[in-house]
């Protein structure tokens, strides 16, 4: 039950505040809820603060179909004034404010001297490891928007059937290369 | 020219054997047998004229397909060199393939009908690339075959003890030698007392418990192909009304033991004839099942009609399941499948005891490093509030439609839906004390099912990855679900108390973060 509680708390502030609220609280680690110390793992790193931007940007670049579509309705007037396009605008705005930063305090990884953990999502949250040892290939993807913020994502590949690949979005560019660096320098040369 | 050149350092290229021109031809005349059929049809009306054209079809088609088989035997050609095996293939358009020892999972041999008759046998390096791309020689004299997936091996393990391989300059000069000297060690392991086998009796009891209605609907759906070509029109109703009234007087004429017996006639045919599909698809599948415990791995075969022949190497199981079906669970009898890692060919799944009792699964479990769960492993069962949740959401649906039905429409009529939600809560109910896991030092042991239990066994070094997942409720209600990264299958426990999964999955990863994935599979 106490799992809810970190979650529940950074619903409480009002949308407006909420924005910068977990910036502060959670400075350096722990978005995920006491659920370190059931592991024994070290504390979850944070992902880098343009990750958020970049969120809100794709929250908004996926709003913007569905605000154009419901004020062309609105045009039409078959509905009353504001039955469709009113509603809409406020779940587009309460998710351009608070989803970004929700998903952002969802999100986490920590990197060990032998496997990296990558936790994530709000309301379906998986929390997974990948042992160096057990990785095929690593990839460092960055799309324009990701360049746009100078971030990249991560993804591991394994030869296990479910999470044969293991994604990490929102690292600065020049600290996944490092890590790809690291992880790469753990797997052991086995064929070309 | 420019060929000759390139191959020059490698061995020479070679033909599949010429007979397998003559297989291939003879399987394509499978294929003539609608488009002639189509042919005679579309000219019944001109009556002895249509015979004479479907056999002239007939005709120009089976020399046409021989001609286009030849061709494609001519231009297959294939080498087996010191670090790869290379495929040359096409008529118009040449394709070459290159697969390096390393990339080369297993070679299985196959042998359908056809080919059979012929002495001949298809070889497929697998590669686990997934699906087609694997290279298949059709076909290849079977001693030749066999020569030639020793030589592979023999490569593939040249390559293990590092450095043999580069020291040998015998690799580059040609494969036949070499494989005339692997075979020889290769014969002596044959000579071993299999770990299972199945004779005739026990084949015959399989087919029973394997009962399938499935010829119904090949039936079925033969008839609607026949539809095109006969003048029988199945969806006439017309036609079913009359059949039926004819029908009618007969059965009211039996009278109620007439009737009844019919009743049971007609169970019984049922019976019969589903047994009998069962009989037939299991002998064709199993006959004379053999699986072998090779310095190579497992070699499994079987099959009456086609052939087949594979090794899985031990090291390459990933994991093991044990499955059976709710009838033959009550006699004793399971079956036993290696998780693999070269599983990606759908057809080739690997199954090494098809029906068996425990103690004959428990050798070939130990046989690849597996161990069967002991008295004195520690069983975990799922939270109760998982329990909880699972007969609540599985109910729900019906419930509601009872709610709605009772409210709206009558009653009495809210109560189907009621028994069938009380049913789903109490299956579930019950069956939660069948789903539970256990950990020893090495493996992982999941089982479920509530009629016939399923169980998976897990090597723990043999995992890629450890996720725990969480959705809404299990958040809130305090369990999770375990997924494990398992190459070739999938294997998670639900309803794990968080606590529980994080430690397991911290005991797990002090095992796994040992080895590298290179050694685990070697």
């Amino acid at each position: 039950m106490d799992k809810t509680k970190p979650e529940a708390a950074s619903a409480a502030p009002p949308p407006t505040s909420a924005d910068t609220a977990p910036e502060i609280r959670a400075d350096q680690a722990v978005a995920t809820n006491g659920v370190n110390d059931a592991d024994g793992d070290e504390d979850l790193t944070r992902l880098h603060p343009n990750y958020r931007q970049a969120l809100r940007v794709q929250v908004i670049l996926t709003a913007i179909p569905f605000i154009i579509g419901s004020l062309i309705l609105e045009e039409t007037s078959v509905l009353p004034p504001g039955v469709i396009a009113l509603p809409i605008a406020i779940v587009a705005l309460v998710a351009i404010i608070r989803l970004p930063s929700r998903r952002f305090a969802a999100r986490g990884y920590a990197m060990a001297a032998d496997r990296l953990r990558v936790v994530r999502g709000i309301l379906f949250r998986a929390d997974t490891i990948v042992p160096f040892g057990r990785v095929q290939h690593i990839d460092v993807d960055q799309g324009p928007l990701e360049r746009f913020f100078g971030i990249a994502t991560l993804t591991l590949h394994t030869a296990g059937n479910h999470n044969s690949s293991v994604t990490l979005p929102g690292l600065e560019h020049q600290l996944a290369m490092d890590m790809r660096e690291d992880i790469r320098s753990h797997i052991k040369r086995e064929t070309v | 020219m420019t060929r000759e050149q390139t191959a020059a350092d490698h061995a020479p290229a070679r033909h599949t054997d010429p007979k397998s021109f003559v297989v291939q031809a003879i399987s394509g005349v499978r294929s003539l047998i609608f488009p002639v059929a189509a042919v005679y049809f579309s000219m019944r009306s001109s009556g002895s004229l249509a015979v004479l054209a479907a056999a002239g079809a007939a005709l120009v088609l089976i020399l046409f397909g021989a001609l286009a088989s030849y061709l494609r035997w001519r231009k297959f050609t294939y080498s087996v060199n010191a670090e790869d095996i290379r495929v040359e293939s096409g008529v118009l358009s040449r394709t070459a393939r290159s697969v390096p020892y390393e990339r080369i999972q297993d070679v299985s041999l196959e042998q359908s009908l056809i080919p059979r008759l012929f002495g001949l046998v298809a070889v497929k390096f697998e590669t686990g690339s997934g699906g087609g791309d694997d290279i298949v020689l059709q076909y290849l004299a079977e001693a030749q075959g066999e020569a030639l997936r020793d030589l592979v091996r023999a490569q593939k393990d040249g390559e293990h003890t590092s450095g043999e391989r580069a020291a040998d300059p015998a690799g580059s000069t040609g494969g036949e030698a070499k494989a005339q000297g692997a075979a020889s060690p290769e014969a002596a392991p044959q000579a071993t007392t299999p770990l299972f086998t199945m004779d005739k009796r026990r084949l015959f009891t399989f087919g029973v418990f394997e009962f399938s209605l499935a010829v119904f609907a090949v039936v079925l759906g033969l008839t609607q192909y026949l539809d095109w070509f006969v003048d029988y029109e199945i969806w006439d109703a017309d036609l079913w009304r009359s059949t039926l009234a004819q029908q009618q007087g007969l059965l009211a004429g039996l009278g109620f033991i007439g009737q009844a017996l019919g009743a049971i006639a007609g169970v019984f045919g049922l019976l019969i004839v589903g047994s009998a599909t069962g009989l037939v698809r299991t002998y064709l599948r199993d006959w004379n099942f053999r699986l072998e415990d090779t310095p190579r791995g497992f070699r499994r075969r079987r099959g009456l009609l086609t052939r087949t022949d594979v090794v899985m190497p031990a090291h390459r199981v990933q994991a093991i399941t044990i499955a059976t079906g709710w009838l033959r669970y009550r006699f004793g009898w399971h079956s036993m499948n290696f998780v693999s890692l070269a599983q990606d060919s759908g057809s080739s799944n690997h199954t090494v005891v098809p029906f068996g009792k425990m103690d004959e699964l428990v050798p070939v479990m130990l046989a690849a490093g597996f161990a069967p769960p002991d008295e004195g492993s520690c069983w975990h069962l799922a939270s109760k509030r998982y329990r909880t949740d699972r007969i609540i959401v599985g109910s729900a649906f019906f419930v509601m439609l009872a709610v709605g039905l009772g409210v709206f429409v009558h009653p009495a009529l809210a109560l189907v839906p009621l028994v069938l939600a009380g049913m789903i809560a109490g299956a579930r109910y019950y069956s939660w004390r069948f789903h539970r896991h256990a950990l020893d030092d090495k493996q992982i042991f999941a089982t479920r099912g509530l009629l016939s239990p399923h169980t998976q066994i897990a090597s723990q070094v043999k995992l890629h990855s450890v996720e725990v997942n969480q959705g809404p409720i299990a958040q809130r209600r305090g369990y999770a679900t375990l997924h494990l990264g398992l190459a070739g299958g999938t294997l998670f426990i639900p309803g794990i108390p968080t606590d529980r999964a994080f430690e397991l999955r911290r005991l797990m990863l002090s095992q796994i973060a040992q080895s590298d994935f290179s050694q685990i599979n070697r």
